[in-house]
């Protein structure tokens, strides 16, 4: 089927959410829908899932002109949507997964046809390529696995055009490069795609065509063929992009951050790090290799004093860090830009000017006689606001109304207004368009080239490459390997994050 | 401009329920009615006019109960300050407004909490364990024991501590065992209750003579909280102003003070107050001291000026319908103080309308948990109104 959203305009309070956007995508296509976070590709895609109505704007399957006052309208003209954040019951197995919502039914009681259900998924997984066990229970399944699950759930439906919300970004890069095999695979059958995401290398892995939004609008059309890396961020983001960090050589002057035989414990009472030696010197960038829950978490929480240090030595600057309070350390000159932004980095309905004092509302300059010094710390927010580029209406916004990048601004902005000898920062950039992502990237480095140590903890093999002047790989709790920026190849610390060692 | 926009749409949702909820108690009226629902099937028209009318004459005497009678108004008005003539027409209002009282001070002792994560439904315990130290300051310094506002000081200091005790209780077993605060309060609030009844049945020094009744002895003999209005027969006392003022430290506390900051960060987000360095146990504990003692504060000058007795059941239904307060007026002073004040309207309003129809009183309870439902519930509110003041959205050209 052919797809074709004409005009769609879609005005939220405050905010020109879409405007006048025009799509299309023809049948066996797969259209790479690429924007920053915030340009409009959600909006558009609940338009399109009829989760909301547009202001203007027509959409239109095979030529005609179709309106979705609510989801099941969207399904019932063939639009499936694979969510970001899955859809699944952990407790039903794949086949009552797949089939919820639309089971087969049999006899006068119209019970569940659990025989005739399981043969309907292993045909439709077969004919599609998309291998899952229809028996295996949901929550024992690996979040690829789980993610096919979704597409077979879209295709059980009769999707003719799949709609899939930034699907590898919870994908290992093997799962993904598995995901865009389903994805040509389903093009060839007939199946129209469109792929949303802010992951330049994907849309030219993958799609047949490209359309980039930016700020609401369509800010351009082209082809894989035609295009660089280069120039669709400079689409996205609307001027030119540094995808790779420049940076000078480091100038290492003395060890800030000492770890001698460091154990720390999981909330199960496992060893989650085990006997970590390494340091951390002035000027340097060291970066934390490996694949997510292989202790890189624990690590930092122990750090940062989050987490009680089971044994071993944490000292920063020759002065025991690890009896410290979270208090104490990030007095003692730690920045900390946690992992999880929602859950630990800031709080959510409160402003971002109370986010921006979060763990500085006890200093003289902010807190006197025990009341806030509202002046104070509305003078100091709009002044970070204006140096970290937060771009927000005003500094009383509930962060929570801002975008991802502007959030973790925020939070940057606020760890690096202290008197700066370490930074720790893990994932820093995880879920950030390409624009945030360069623009922490290069604050990140700037702290270093000003003489301060910096630990950065990252899944993303790119990240850890560009930013890392030593690389130090975790598996299983162990640090199996540090590596010069020199020797640290992709294939190495691939290896290394594998747990293998020679 | 601004600011009245912002006011209106604050209150949008709260206005909109209350009145529907009123719109509903009046079909509950109609269709609960015997005689309608007899006459329903042979007089149709006859018996809805006749339930129309009933619930009009219902929502009439509720009007006149909680603001007053506007006829009595209009003679105290003509009477050129005939003292007798303004009470009567002020009574209904002054009364409402009494009655919210332990409202206010319940629902912004909650609030606290709730600011802070912490599910406190003790607000009933507290109040009437301040009530407990209020009595026993009466008793021990009123009578001219000591000097008359040294007294009333007295006895809002031990309502405080009595508060605050009891809800140290479980803030602490919170912060130190993950006890959950819920069912901790619960019950704190039946063994406050008993430990009332023990009390009032056990000692000479506070049961009333001839010690038969479960009651305190009267406390207006022992201390007297002076009155605001120029007319003694209205019993209206500095404890209304005492809440007002407590609603003022409350949101100062809340939005100026780095105490607030902390509970309501805490509160938002713990993990994320954690990683701010401030402690998790601490933010729960001055919660339920602050929390407790607002409560307690209430308890012992509504017992002292208001109820002048303690007895067993003196809390009432206040515990569960300054929860109501708190959430409704979304744990916000000010909206915690303005709710208070419908329901106490709603209240005593009720009584009258009691006493002048057949509409019993627990009509007023439905209608109170329909608010809340509503107010729950604002999509169901708005569009069962189709709401008038919602903007259409605007076709954009750039």
């Amino acid at each position: 089927m052919r797809l074709e959203l004409q005009k769609i305009t879609k005005q939220f309070p405050g905010v020109l959410a879409n405007d006048r956007i025009s799509i299309s995508v023809d049948k066996g296509q797969v259209l790479g829908l690429l924007g920053e976070n915030g340009a409009g590709k959600t909006t558009l895609m609940n338009i399109l899932s009829g989760l909301y109505r547009p202001d203007s704007g027509k959409i239109l399957i095979d030529g005609k002109e179709r309106i979705f006052r609510d989801p099941a309208q969207a399904i019932d003209a063939g639009i499936g949507m694979v969510h970001q954040h899955f859809m699944l019951v952990p407790v039903f197995d794949v086949t009552e997964s797949v089939v919820l919502g639309n089971e087969p039914t049999k006899g006068p009681l119209g019970s569940f046809d659990r025989a005739t259900a399981r043969a309907q998924v292993v045909e439709l997984s077969k004919k599609h390529g998309l291998h899952v066990d229809p028996d295996a229970k949901i929550e024992s399944l690996p979040v690829g696995v789980r993610q096919r699950v979704e597409i077979l759930k879209a295709l059980y439906r009769k999707s003719d055009i799949l709609v899939l919300d930034e699907p590898s970004a919870v994908l290992t890069p093997q799962e993904t490069e598995e995901l865009f095999d389903i994805i040509r695979g389903l093009a060839k059958g007939g199946t129209s795609v469109i792929f949303i995401t802010h992951k330049l290398n994907e849309v030219i892995a993958v799609a047949d065509k490209i359309t980039v939004l930016r700020r609401g609008a369509v800010a351009g059309e082209t082809t894989p063929k035609k295009a660089t890396a280069a120039k669709l961020a400079e689409m996205m983001v609307g001027r030119e992009v540094q995808l790779t960090v420049s940076r000078s050589k480091s100038k290492v002057a003395e060890p800030i951050l000492q770890v001698k035989g460091l154990n720390v414990l999981n909330d199960a009472g496992g060893l989650a790090v085990n006997n970590a030696t390494f340091e951390v010197r002035s000027g340097e960038i060291l970066a934390v290799a490996g694949v997510q829950g292989n202790g890189q978490t624990e690590l930092v929480e122990a750090l940062t004093g989050l987490r009680l240090v089971d044994s071993g030595t944490v000292a920063l600057e020759k002065k025991p860090l690890h009896t410290g309070s979270p208090r104490e350390i990030a007095m003692a000159g730690v920045a900390h830009i946690p992992e999880d932004r929602n859950r630990d980095g800031m709080v959510k309905g409160m402003t971002i000017a109370e986010n921006y004092i979060l763990n500085t509302y006890h200093l003289p300059q902010y807190s006197k006689n025990g009341l806030l010094n509202r002046k104070a710390i509305a003078a100091a927010t709009e002044q970070a606001v204006k140096d970290f580029d937060v771009r927000t209406p005003s500094i009383n916004t509930d962060i929570a109304s801002l975008s991802g990048g502007n959030q973790q601004k925020v939070i940057v902005a606020r760890e690096f207004s202290r008197n700066v000898r370490l930074v720790i920062a893990a994932q820093p950039t995880r879920g950030l368009d390409v624009g945030s992502i360069e623009y922490i990237h290069r604050r990140i480095v700037e702290q270093r080239d000003a003489g301060a140590a910096v630990l950065i903890v990252s899944t993303e093999l790119d990240e850890v490459l560009a930013l890392g002047d030593r690389v130090a790989v975790m598996y299983e709790g162990r640090i199996v390997g540090i590596l010069d920026a020199k020797e640290a190849t992709r294939e190495r610390v691939g290896l290394l994050m594998g747990g293998i060692t020679k | 401009m601004n600011g009245l926009k912002k006011f209106g749409s604050k209150i949008r949702v709260p206005a909109l329920s209350i009145s529907v909820a009123l719109l509903v108690g009046a079909l509950f009226i109609i269709f609960t009615d015997i005689e309608v629902l007899g006459g329903l099937l042979s007089d149709p028209i006859g018996a809805l006019s006749l339930g129309i009318g009933r619930a009009a004459t219902a929502y009439s005497a509720l009007f006149r109960g909680a603001f007053g009678d506007p006829e009595n108004i209009g003679k105290a008005l003509a009477s050129n300050g005939d003292i007798k003539l303004w009470a009567r027409a002020l009574r209904p209002i002054v009364e409402s407004i009494v009655a919210s009282v332990p409202l206010i001070f319940v629902g912004l002792g909650v609030s606290v909490a709730f600011r802070t994560g912490i599910f406190n439904i003790g607000g009933a315990g507290q109040y009437t364990m301040g009530a407990v130290g209020g009595t026993i300051a009466a008793l021990a310094f009123g009578a001219g024991v000591t000097p008359g506002p040294i007294a009333i000081l007295l006895v809002m200091i031990f309502g405080i501590i009595g508060g605050a005790a009891w809800a140290f209780i479980p803030g602490y077993l919170k912060a130190r065992v993950g006890a959950s605060e819920v069912i901790t309060t619960i019950m704190l609030n039946f063994i406050a209750g008993q430990f009332v009844f023990f009390l009032v049945s056990n000692f000479e020094f506070i049961q009333k003579p001839p010690r038969i009744q479960p009651v305190s002895k009267e406390l207006s003999q022992f201390v007297d909280l002076p009155g605001i209005l120029p007319i003694a027969a209205l019993r209206m006392d500095i404890s209304v102003i005492i809440a007002l003022l407590t609603a003022v430290a409350v949101s100062w506390f809340l939005f100026r003070s780095t105490r607030g900051f902390e509970l309501r960060a805490a509160g938002l987000n713990l993990a994320a107050a954690k990683y701010a360095g401030i402690g998790a146990g601490t933010s729960i504990i001055t919660a339920m001291l602050i929390s407790g003692a607002i409560s307690g504060l209430g308890g012992a000058l509504v017992a002292v000026g208001t109820i002048k007795q303690l007895s067993p059941g003196i809390a009432g239904s206040v515990g569960f319908t300054a929860i109501a307060v708190a959430l409704v007026g979304g744990t916000r002073p000010s909206g915690v103080v303005a709710t208070a004040l419908v329901f106490g309207l709603l209240q005593h309003g009720g009584s009258l309308m009691q006493v002048q129809t057949s509409i019993p009183i627990e009509m007023l309870l439905f209608i109170q948990a329909l608010v809340i439902a509503f107010i729950a519930a604002p999509e169901l509110t708005l569009g069962i109104l189709k709401n008038p003041f919602r903007r259409r959205p605007r076709s954009v050209a750039k």
